[in-house]
């Protein structure tokens, strides 16, 4: 079976920064696959390697069986980007966009409606308007339809959620799981761990580093150690106490709760005399099932030390 | 093709959407002539001047009346003594004095020989060597009338100047070929070098080059739009200075608008070469306007002439495109030569587009940097 991508060692530098360092990954045919990680993690640079927009200091990066270096040409009639700043011409309208990718790509927007139907159908009502004057989520959606409309075999989102409400975040990521059935590859980056589990397969980004390339599920059942979560209505006094012992390994704010990985993963008895020592009295403590993001930033921890 | 009427078809959206673009394009060119052509003029009409009368008899009174009949002088006051001078001048409505001596007249008849003094505000340069010489072509010219056929016992050598091309000196003669010069350059150098930046700014350009679009093809179709708005511009300056100011086109109108075409073509492209340097709309028009508008208009020969600057200005400015381009544009308007007077300077204009082209294609890249 051949691999929609195959990197191997790519590497870049940007003057004293390394964006990229040594990012070995595959990316199978006709698969959701995304890139986890924070701001400033490398996700771009890797994105416009792929899309053959920058070329690797070092390394082999082979996208459909091309060379992105050498075969940029055909490679582009091929692939369908959406960059993080939605390109789209502001003040031309909606239609006029979506028309002016098509041309551009050689196609029209009648051939190859039924693949973006279900995207444009939501924008189609005001598709007299201007691109600038859409919000978020409609912007997206104009920006992923401009970049499907080719057909392209390759699809490349950097940041699609990025700035877009939660409710068109999920929507979204339907829409990406409808795109499955046309045979279509798509890597798409995101900063959101919740997204993650959305994906076929995740490659998890730190500091132009692959943590970690496998299933969302096996990235959580990764998860080495007891978690907790414990909750008070004072949580700044709570994470600095837990913090401060030091039986304490981890402890990391989400959402309304603190999820804590103990040294020895003692049992949580302890934890609950120690609070209560120290003056917290409501606090509730639970075994919980370990997310991804619980396995980034364990991963993240293990990193550093290395 | 497709793709590429594609392009240009977007390419004028953006610009008819755009108010502010479609203002400099049209409103700025006609402003210009306008602007250039009535108020910036350096022909005196109704120059206010004084006089101070020391002798008051006739020959002063008709010479005086002479002098303010021409049109090109309006009285402004009478003085009474050498002190209202400076205090006339500092009123700032008079631009020069001219004072006759005592007994002006009877010296005149009877010495064959009187004075007058000109004195004129030097503060401003232009006009006051401008009234100088207009006055003292007017009192030339009243000596010899009052003179008449008697005065052959001495010899005389009367020269008689007339000015080839444009025989009243107008100004708009040399202003509207440098108008031209300016706004063709400037408008085309500076849009295109915008709309490209433009793109890379919003991030429209990544797309773009991930697109199967050549550059070839990204940079005509950047090119095409401007062209054929700055040709209709050519054609709406020439309209107008027709129009307003009576300036014809002397020479074949065909050859004129192949040049401008010429022309046209050069500044859009290096427009292009500057956007391929700039990465942003700030640089682009810094460099558009900084970089050719103040030589164009300094150093071009628009309105100083070459030959009295200094050695170096002359080099710096044989590398300006706008130099070549006046020469032919007047030597066409005003002088109506043909081909054959100023093939020298579209040939180097056609190697400098060439050259621009050369620079733009290597230059633009292919991916992102």
């Amino acid at each position: 079976m051949i691999k929609a991508i195959e990197s191997s060692g790519i590497a870049k530098s940007f003057g004293p920064t390394k964006a990229l360092d040594d990012i070995t990954f595959s990316v199978n045919e006709s698969e959701i696959f995304g890139f986890i990680g924070p701001d400033g993690a490398g996700k771009t640079t890797l994105f416009r390697i792929i899309t053959t927009l920058l070329l690797p200091d070092k390394g082999n990066m082979k996208v459909l069986g091309m060379d992105a270096t050498s075969d940029y040409k055909e490679l582009r009639k091929n692939i369908g980007y959406m960059p993080g700043r939605f390109s789209l011409y502001q003040d031309l309208s909606v239609e006029e966009n979506l028309n002016f990718y098509a041309t551009v790509f050689g196609t029209t927007v009648k051939e190859n409606y039924d693949l973006i139907s279900d995207i444009y159908s939501h924008i189609e009502p005001f598709r007299k308007r201007l691109a600038g004057k859409l919000s978020g989520g409609m912007k997206q959606k104009l920006a992923l339809s401009c970049a499907l409309i080719h057909k392209p075999r390759l699809l490349v989102l950097d940041e699609p959620t990025t700035g877009v409400d939660a409710v068109s975040r999920s929507e979204f990521w339907d829409m990406l799981s409808k795109l499955h059935q046309h045979n279509i590859t798509i890597i798409v980056s995101t900063p959101y761990m919740d997204e993650a589990i959305r994906c076929d397969r995740v490659a998890l980004i730190q500091n132009g580093k692959i943590l970690s390339v496998d299933t969302p599920q096996n990235i959580r059942a990764g998860f080495s150690r007891k978690l907790f979560t414990v909750k008070s209505v004072e949580k700044y006094k709570l994470i600095k106490t837990l913090r401060k012992n030091p039986e304490v390994l981890t402890a990391y704010p989400f959402g309304d709760s603190i999820h804590v990985t103990l040294i020895n993963d003692a049992s949580d008895n302890f934890l609950l005399g120690y609070l209560v020592s120290e003056g917290i009295s409501d606090a509730v403590i639970q075994e919980a099932k370990a997310g991804i993001e619980d396995r980034f930033l364990e991963l993240m921890e293990k990193g550093i030390k290395a | 093709m497709k793709r590429f009427l594609g392009f240009v078809k977007k390419e004028f959206l953006h610009i008819f959407r755009d108010y502010r673009t479609l203002f400099i394009l049209f409103g700025i060119p006609v402003a210009q002539i306008l602007i250039f052509g009535y108020a910036v003029s350096t022909d005196i009409k109704n120059a206010g001047v004084a006089f101070l009368d020391l002798s008051k008899d006739e020959v002063t009174q008709k010479l005086t009346d002479k002098i303010i009949s021409s049109g090109f002088f309006k009285k402004t006051e009478t003085l009474l003594n050498y002190n209202d001078i400076d205090m006339v001048f500092k009123k700032g409505k008079t631009k020069a004095v001219i004072v006759f001596e005592e007994d002006f007249g009877k010296k005149l008849i009877n010495q064959g020989k009187a004075s007058l003094s000109i004195i004129a505000d030097g503060s401003e340069p232009n006009t006051a060597t401008l009234i100088t010489n207009y006055t003292t072509a007017i009192v030339n010219d009243f000596t010899m009338d009052l003179a008449g056929p008697v005065s052959n016992n001495s010899l005389r050598i009367n020269p008689e100047v007339k000015m080839r091309y444009n025989p009243a000196l107008k100004s708009h003669f040399m202003f509207v070929p440098g108008v031209i010069t300016l706004i063709l350059i400037l408008i085309c150098a500076l849009m295109t070098s915008v709309t490209i930046t433009r793109e890379k700014e919003f991030g429209t350009m990544e797309v773009l080059l991930v697109s199967p679009l050549r550059p070839i093809q990204i940079i005509l179709g950047k090119v095409m739009p401007y062209f054929i708005l700055s040709f209709i511009n050519v054609l709406l300056i020439l309209a107008l200075s027709w129009l307003v100011f009576g300036l014809p086109v002397k020479g074949s109108l065909i050859l004129l608008l192949a040049e401008c075409m010429l022309y046209i073509l050069m500044s859009l492209t290096l427009g292009i070469l500057i956007s391929t340097v700039s990465s942003n709309m700030q640089q682009a028009i810094f460099i558009s306007l900084v970089g050719l508008m103040l030589p164009t208009i300094l150093l071009s020969g628009f309105i100083f002439p070459i030959e009295n600057m200094p050695k170096i200005y002359d080099y710096v400015s044989s590398i300006l495109p706008p130099r070549y381009f006046i020469v032919i544009i007047k030597n066409i308007m005003i002088k109506g030569t043909g081909l054959m007077y100023i093939w020298k300077e579209t040939l180097i204009l056609i190697v400098m587009t060439l050259i621009f082209i050369g620079l733009s294609v290597r230059n633009f890249k292919i991916r992102l940097e």
